[in-house]
């Protein structure tokens, strides 16, 4: 192994070298990979494009052939009368401090705790329970959805955020193999040099573990409140009262307005409008916390 | 002696009994979890889907009635079944293939890589109903850009979502664009590919399509499987984008198995139907996953243990 390796790197020498000479052929490749990568990112991010752009038209606008791609003037007041053609700062509100924060609160605390106990804690039965924990993961939503509905029916919790929430605190498998991924990676010694100085379990995870496992958390407190933000087909089952929606059906019910309104006028803008304000969230979550996500991300696939 | 010996034992056993309490105290959540919101839910819903339950009344136990229902009089689930296979099926192989070739020509010498890994990745994060508002948009016949692009050239235009034909792909289309996760994953394993697999064999007249084919693809077949495993448990239960954009039309075209469970369940209000129709979607993906670990021996390459 050793052998062929140190051979390769030094017949390698040459290759390289000769490369570095431009041939026509070198170029052409070149030209042609650049334009591919350069088409396709345009046709992933033109969709968001239009919708950023549409989200500022005048009706002419709207309705002209060809597409506007870039509205001048543009009309910014769409985003305000967008907002309030439905109490969306209610369903912002609702989004945020009803879901969102309750369910980060609620994942992150509990997945810490167990994925603790399944990763650096040794009793009988942990690696049994750990792989049916796993197993859960198989098991399809639906199948659980209508009996889970009816607990909750019959605790009178339907039209409101319980049936969405209280799950949260009682951990889930992805992020329990995610947490104790990380967590087995903190050496032994130090959780056992704690031990010996007398700390509890307890003490060891909030002193020892939790300052070393701060990205971890991140990543567990990130994807749970994009869950929730993005969760759409969760507040549908259980939300019915528009008082109580989440953003999501206040888009999606927006939509319905429009649609039975019927197409004309700013209807798509306001669509387009109010669309572009539920990104712009997750957009700036992304571009503060590209390297957690993509770190985040790649973890849970290197076991797969 | 043997009173040494128990001692020793029961020092053992109560050392042990000390661990097992604060392991179950620590893991309560999951436990207690998992007993709430998997087991008993797993159990009721499998004794729902042999009565009749409408929510209002107490269940009525019918026996097989629900699985001969739907397996053989219901008409819907015969349009229901094939429409899943087809979504899931060119969903998943598509942007499975998507990923991997994006990811592959990110991991050539380029220029603002993570600029481009990010442009690529960003749909897959976007909210769900954004998706479906932003592509119902962009699809529309008489409104959408691509069709009104079309009209400016005086081409036909492509009634996307609202013919029968081309709803189906016009959503595995969609999910292709949000093929961000894979792509990552993709990306971050030809990353771990050791450079010295390919100069070993450039050393040995190897080209490009040699490459390619017999390292790159081995080393990051996990990967690939990882991809269709959960791709194909997810695109099962596939529910907010077609429910959003197409509502199951038309003609029923787009009627996935989860668009009409929940249909069944929240709409008809017919919760033992939807808890057989529920099992018989956990058989089809069981069945799917082991045919996919099965064949995954013949493909899936797991590196030999003197690496890393």
């Amino acid at each position: 192994m050793d052998k062929s390796l140190s051979l390769a790197s030094k017949v390698s020498e040459q290759p390289r070298s000769s490369k570095k000479k431009i041939t026509p052929l070198g170029v052409l490749g070149y030209v042609v990979k650049y334009s591919i990568i350069l088409l396709l990112s345009v046709s992933f991010i033109l969709p968001l494009y239009w919708m950023a752009m549409s989200a500022l038209k005048i009706p002419e606008q709207v309705f002209q052939i060809p597409p506007i791609w870039f509205p001048v003037p543009a009309r910014w007041v769409n985003y305000i009368e967008a907002w309030q053609v439905d109490e969306f700062s209610l369903f912002l509100f609702n989004t945020i401090f009803r879901y969102c924060i309750p369910v980060v609160i609620g994942t992150v605390v509990s997945n810490t705790l167990v994925a603790y106990s399944f990763g650096r804690l040794k009793w009988p039965g942990r690696d049994v329970l750990f792989a049916i924990c796993l197993m859960t993961m198989m098991i399809p939503g639906q199948v659980t959805m209508v009996p889970v509905f009816i607990i909750f029916k019959h605790l009178g919790w339907v039209n409101s955020f319980k049936p969405l929430v209280i799950p949260s605190f009682f951990a889930g498998a992805y992020n329990i193999f995610l947490l104790r991924q990380f967590f087995r990676t903190i050496p032994e010694e130090l959780s056992d040099s704690a031990r010996i100085d007398g700390a509890n379990e307890f003490q060891i995870l909030a002193y020892v573990i939790l300052p070393l496992v701060k990205p971890a958390l991140a990543v567990v407190a990130l994807f749970s409140f994009m869950g929730a933000w993005n969760d759409y087909m969760g507040p549908l089952i259980y939300i019915n009262q528009s008082k109580l929606f989440p953003i999501s059906l206040g888009l999606a019910s927006l939509s319905a307005t429009l649609n039975q309104v019927g197409i004309k006028g700013l209807a798509y803008p306001y669509l387009m409008a109010v669309s572009t304000i539920v990104t712009i969230p997750i957009i700036l979550i992304f571009f503060f916390a590209q390297r957690t996500f993509i770190e985040g991300i790649a973890l849970t696939g290197m076991k797969g | 002696m043997t009173l040494a010996q128990r001692l020793k034992i029961r020092r053992i056993s109560a050392k042990e009994r000390r661990q097992l309490a604060i392991g179950l105290l620590f893991a309560s959540p999951w436990i207690l979890g998992f007993l709430f919101w998997t087991v008993y839910p797993l159990i009721s819903s499998l004794y729902y889907s042999f009565t009749r339950y409408d929510l209002l009344r107490p269940p009525v136990f019918i026996g097989l009635q629900n699985y001969k229902e739907i397996l053989f009089t219901d008409p819907h689930f015969k349009v229901v079944l094939p429409n899943t296979l087809y979504y899931v099926f060119f969903s998943v192989t598509l942007s499975t293939i998507t990923a991997f070739l994006i990811a592959y020509l990110l991991n050539t010498k380029i220029v603002g890589r993570p600029f481009f890994r990010a442009i690529f990745f960003f749909p897959a994060i976007v909210p769900i109903t954004v998706v479906a508002m932003m592509w119902g948009y962009l699809l529309n016949p008489q409104y959408g850009a691509i069709n009104a692009v079309l009209r400016a050239l005086e081409l036909p235009i492509i009634p996307f979502l609202s013919s029968p034909d081309l709803a189906k792909p016009s959503l595995v289309m969609i999910n292709m664009w949000a093929c961000g996760y894979g792509m990552v994953l993709f990306l971050a394993s030809l990353q771990d590919v050791p450079r010295e697999l390919y100069e070993a064999a450039i050393v040995d007249g190897a080209n490009e399509f040699h490459k390619f084919w017999f390292i790159t693809i081995p080393m990051v077949s996990p990967v690939i499987l990882f991809n269709l495993v959960t791709g194909f448990i997810w695109g099962f239960q596939d529910f907010s984008l077609p429910w959003l954009l197409t509502g199951g039309g038309p003609n029923e075209a787009t009627e996935f198995f989860a668009l009409h469970l929940f249909r069944n369940a929240f709409r008809y209000l017919r919760m033992g139907k939807a808890s057989a129709m529920a099992w018989l979607l956990f058989v089809m993906i069981i069945i799917f996953t082991y045919l996919l670990f099965k064949t995954s021996a013949r493909w899936v390459y797991y590196g030999s243990e003197d690496r890393k």
